[in-house]
């Protein structure tokens, strides 16, 4: 696409700024992040990289600011060839880049961020305080940039923190600068002034990359955008000459569409019963916004969306991680709010966490210790001093055989399993405490096809026996196969929930799952299924 | 008791406190260099016991005390590098190393000073030297003020401009701020060019530097010769006067002045009262815990303050916006 405007001569080869071209990057485990990526960036536009999570726009950025290596592919910058080694080397070419989590040092004084290794001295030992500060006054004046050089960074607010972010670059000589998902931590004033700030720059000839799946965001201030999809390069296109529809379509969609066998839902009363959520995190953002849904006996419901829209606040809820400011949740008519982790189990939940090396397992202990570890304190398993080891062996034999968990002996450590292995640990001790509720967040994520095949089909077991299971995933094949019916989240909302999923398509998904569309509330409220 | 009190308010024991804060204030300068960098250098104690030995055996051997204080110091340096050695480059826990160097400071100084004078306890056979008391022109000739001020080690007075260096090395020079840069966050550091490993490495031979000189003090200034653990938990109290003094190399000091005036209470109440000796050398270190139980209180409540305040704001905040 950008070659044929080339060949139009609409524009000249040394008008881009930077000019990426079969980049493909392997990741050392096998993961092959970027398929054969073009990413080409002219000077002194706004250029969206946009994609889904886990689409490769990171690890893309990362290859241009030199923090990974590419596998292959060619890096120009200003019509020069180049190969980015380091951060070093692109701060040297230009290249400033605003990552998503601040590279600031909280006690220090915002003037001492900006200059931090290359301080202004005087006497050739000492800083020169007073230039530093200047350099920041003149910078921040400069390119309209406000900030105040003499506060700690601890204490200002998270759109300044952005702003001397930014200036570090600028005073670097950075004229590429690299923005990622720089406003899912502001607030929507924030986000306007921003704005603001990135189109001043551009008049004045940056180039800025910005990356984000926000699509009205984009279509607000970029100029052409280009969109990755699984990995792969799905092309590049001018903002106000593609619709968002066609924006969601190209992020949004499955290569390979894998089917799960199941039969029909048969869901009964509801168990879980989450009323009007209402959840603040600690830098004030209201990320969960009234979410009220019920989960049935005898049904998976699936919770999609892209991340980072109130999903895993509302799991971290749900098993007591944090505490909802307003709202209510109950289980069989008990509130949960409140409940320790022993209560919730004993009340029948079971969980499988995101994050299961830090949640799921203890790593350094034995497969037969995690596997009875929320169960260790039952009767069979220990007498009144000892532990009774036969009983301990019997179970864990059994529940690795259950789960055809692959290991050397029910004494190796969890550690050396594979992902696949260590997850189904998880899930054997998970599932056969003959649950109510099951809670899945991710629980396929980066697994091999054989293990995340045998978790499906029990979760899907499971809930035909008769326990309820809410499934939360970014991965879209999982929640529409898997799931029997299933809300989307969006800005901590439901914006959409569906009782069917088998008649559901992937553009229709996408289009609530990128904001486009929202049913009528009283179409959401079903969810609660109080007719 | 009576005597208790009329021992401390004679010139002496104005004089012992300074004596016995240098040592401990040498530490926690040490102590405080290496954390503001985020290399936590425990040991320290062990430093000491190898640069106090090495201050006798060089300048026994050289007659020379400029030579023992050096070697003090090489060996100071060189114990502080080993340690990142250890840490940054092998990847141990720097903890680990840390207490690797304080055994071997414990048992290995014995080894070295057998091989060096025959002797297991103390270093009698060797005649080393000292470094030199200073008399301060003018003040000496105050009365009372002169003999509390007066007439110390030139480690003593270091000691105290050694305050200032480090407080002007964290606070006014580009090493200092990149230091408390790295001991923050190493990444924030990392992404504008600052090498870590070096700063780091910096770090811990400064830190490794002002142990050495508690330890050369402690057998060239505070007795002359050595004699075996004669650090006796300086090193350690170094670290806990780091920690009282919130890391800071002013507030540092005015810790280690509160243990070397329980260190002096400890030496003046002995022939005072009838107390077993034991018990009375164990005050300073009742002192360490007990400040550490109000100073860890205090911050708490500190803490807590600031919580509640921001909980505050955060309502103020949440009813303005709605």
């Amino acid at each position: 696409m950008v070659n044929s405007d080339i060949i139009d001569g609409k524009i000249n080869e040394n008008d881009y700024a930077v000019k990426m071209s079969g980049i493909t990057k392997v990741y050392p485990n096998g993961i092959a992040a970027n398929k054969d990526v073009d990413f080409f960036v002219r000077k002194g536009e706004i250029h969206a990289l946009m994609g889904e999570n886990g689409a490769g726009k990171s690890t893309l950025v990362k290859i241009l600011f030199g923090i990974e290596q590419p596998t292959s592919g060619k890096i120009e910058i200003n019509g020069e060839e180049i190969s980015i080694t380091s951060p070093q080397v692109a701060i040297g070419k230009g290249i400033g880049m605003v990552h998503q989590h601040f590279m600031l040092v909280p006690s220090l004084t915002v003037a001492e961020n900006v200059v931090l290794g290359i301080e202004p001295r005087k006497a050739k030992t000492f800083i020169d305080y007073k230039e530093a500060v200047k350099l920041t006054e003149e910078i921040s004046k400069k390119y309209n940039l406000h900030v105040d050089p003499y506060a700690k960074v601890m204490d200002i607010p998270v759109g300044m923190k952005q702003k001397v972010e930014i200036l570090k670059a600028l005073i670097r000589g950075a004229n590429i600068l690299i923005l990622d998902e720089p406003t899912a931590v502001l607030t929507t004033q924030e986000t306007e002034e921003l704005f603001k700030e990135l189109k001043a720059l551009k008049e004045i000839g940056f180039t800025i990359i910005f990356i984000s799946h926000k699509l009205n965001e984009i279509k607000e201030i970029t100029d052409r955008l280009t969109i990755l999809r699984n990995g792969r390069y799905m092309g590049v296109y001018n903002t106000d000459e593609v619709s968002k529809q066609d924006i969601s379509r190209l992020m949004v969609g499955r290569d390979v569409i894998l089917s799960v066998e199941k039969d029909k839902a048969a869901p009964k009363e509801p168990i879980l019963k989450i009323e009007n959520l209402r959840f603040r995190n600690q830098w004030g953002k209201e990320v969960l916004r009234g979410v009220s849904l019920n989960v049935r006996r005898g049904e998976i419901l699936g919770i999609a969306g892209v991340e980072g829209n109130g999903q895993r606040e509302l799991v971290d809820i749900l098993f007591n991680i944090d505490k909802p400011n307003s709202g209510d949740i109950r289980l069989n008519d008990k509130s949960l709010i409140n409940c320790s982790e022993s209560e919730l189990r004993e009340l029948g939940i079971s969980y499988i966490p995101e994050d299961r090396m830090t949640y799921g397992v203890a790593d350094s202990a034995t497969i037969e210790e995690n596997l009875i570890s929320d169960r260790i304190y039952e009767k069979r398993f220990s007498g009144k001093l000892m532990l009774n080891s036969a009983e301990i062996a019997k179970e864990s034999e059994k529940l690795i055989e259950d789960y055809q968990i692959l290991c050397r002996s029910r004494k190796q450590q969890v550690r050396m399993l594979s992902g696949g292995n260590i997850q189904k640990v998880v899930v054997a001790r998970e599932f056969s405490s003959n649950p109510d509720l099951i809670i899945a967040d991710q629980p396929t994520r980066g697994i091999d096809v054989g293990a995340t095949e045998f978790i499906r089909k029990k979760l899907v077991s499971l809930s035909r026996e008769g326990a309820a299971v809410l499934l939360v995933s970014a991965d879209l094949n999982e929640v529409m196969e898997l799931s029997d019916s299933l809300v989307v989240f969006y800005e901590g909302q439901i914006v959409a929930y569906f009782e069917d999923t088998s008649t559901l398509t992937d553009i229709e998904m996408g289009e609530y799952m990128l904001g486009l569309k929202r049913q009528t509330d009283e179409e959401i409220r079903k969810v609660t299924h109080i007719d | 008791m009576q005597n208790v009190l009329n021992a401390m308010m004679t010139p002496s024991f104005g004089y012992a406190i300074l004596r016995m804060t240098t040592p401990i204030l040498f530490a926690t300068l040490a102590a405080v260099i290496a954390s503001k960098a985020g290399v936590s250098n425990i040991g320290i104690e062990g430093i000491m016991m190898f640069s106090a030995l090495a201050g006798v055996i060089f300048s026994g051997m050289t007659k020379s005390w400029v030579v023992g204080l050096l070697s003090a110091l090489v060996v100071g340096v060189f114990l502080g590098l080993m340690i990142g050695f250890f840490a940054l480059k092998l990847n141990t826990d720097i903890v680990l190393a840390g207490i690797a160097v304080n055994t071997l400071g414990g048992g290995g100084t014995i080894f070295f000073l057998f091989l060096a004078s025959g002797d297991r306890g103390a270093s009698n056979s060797i005649t080393s030297e000292i470094v030199p008391k200073i008399n301060i022109p003018l003040i000496k000739d105050i009365p009372i003020l002169g003999e509390v001020l007066s007439g110390h080690s030139g480690l003593t007075y270091f000691a105290f401009v050694c305050v200032i260096l480090v407080y002007v090395l964290l606070y006014k020079t580009p090493l200092g701020l990149k230091m408390r840069a790295v001991g923050e966050n190493r990444d924030a550091a990392d992404s504008v060019g600052v090498s870590v490993n070096k700063i780091s490495y910096i770090a811990l031979a400064l830190s490794g530097l002002l142990a050495g000189l508690a330890g050369a003090f402690m057998s060239m200034g505070y007795m002359k010769g050595f004699t075996v653990n004669m650090a006796a938990g300086r090193g350690f109290i170094g670290l806990a006067a780091q920690a009282m003094g919130q890391g800071e190399p002013i507030g540092g000091m005015l810790a280690s002045l509160l243990f070397g005036f329980a260190n002096a209470i400890a030496i003046n109440l002995q022939g005072a009262i009838s107390l077993s000796p034991q018990i009375i050398q164990s005050f300073p270190y009742i002192l360490v815990i007990v400040s550490l139980v109000f100073y860890s209180l205090s911050t708490r409540n500190r803490l807590k303050r600031i919580k509640r305040a921001a909980i505050e704001s955060d309502k103020t905040e949440a009813k303005d916006n709605s």
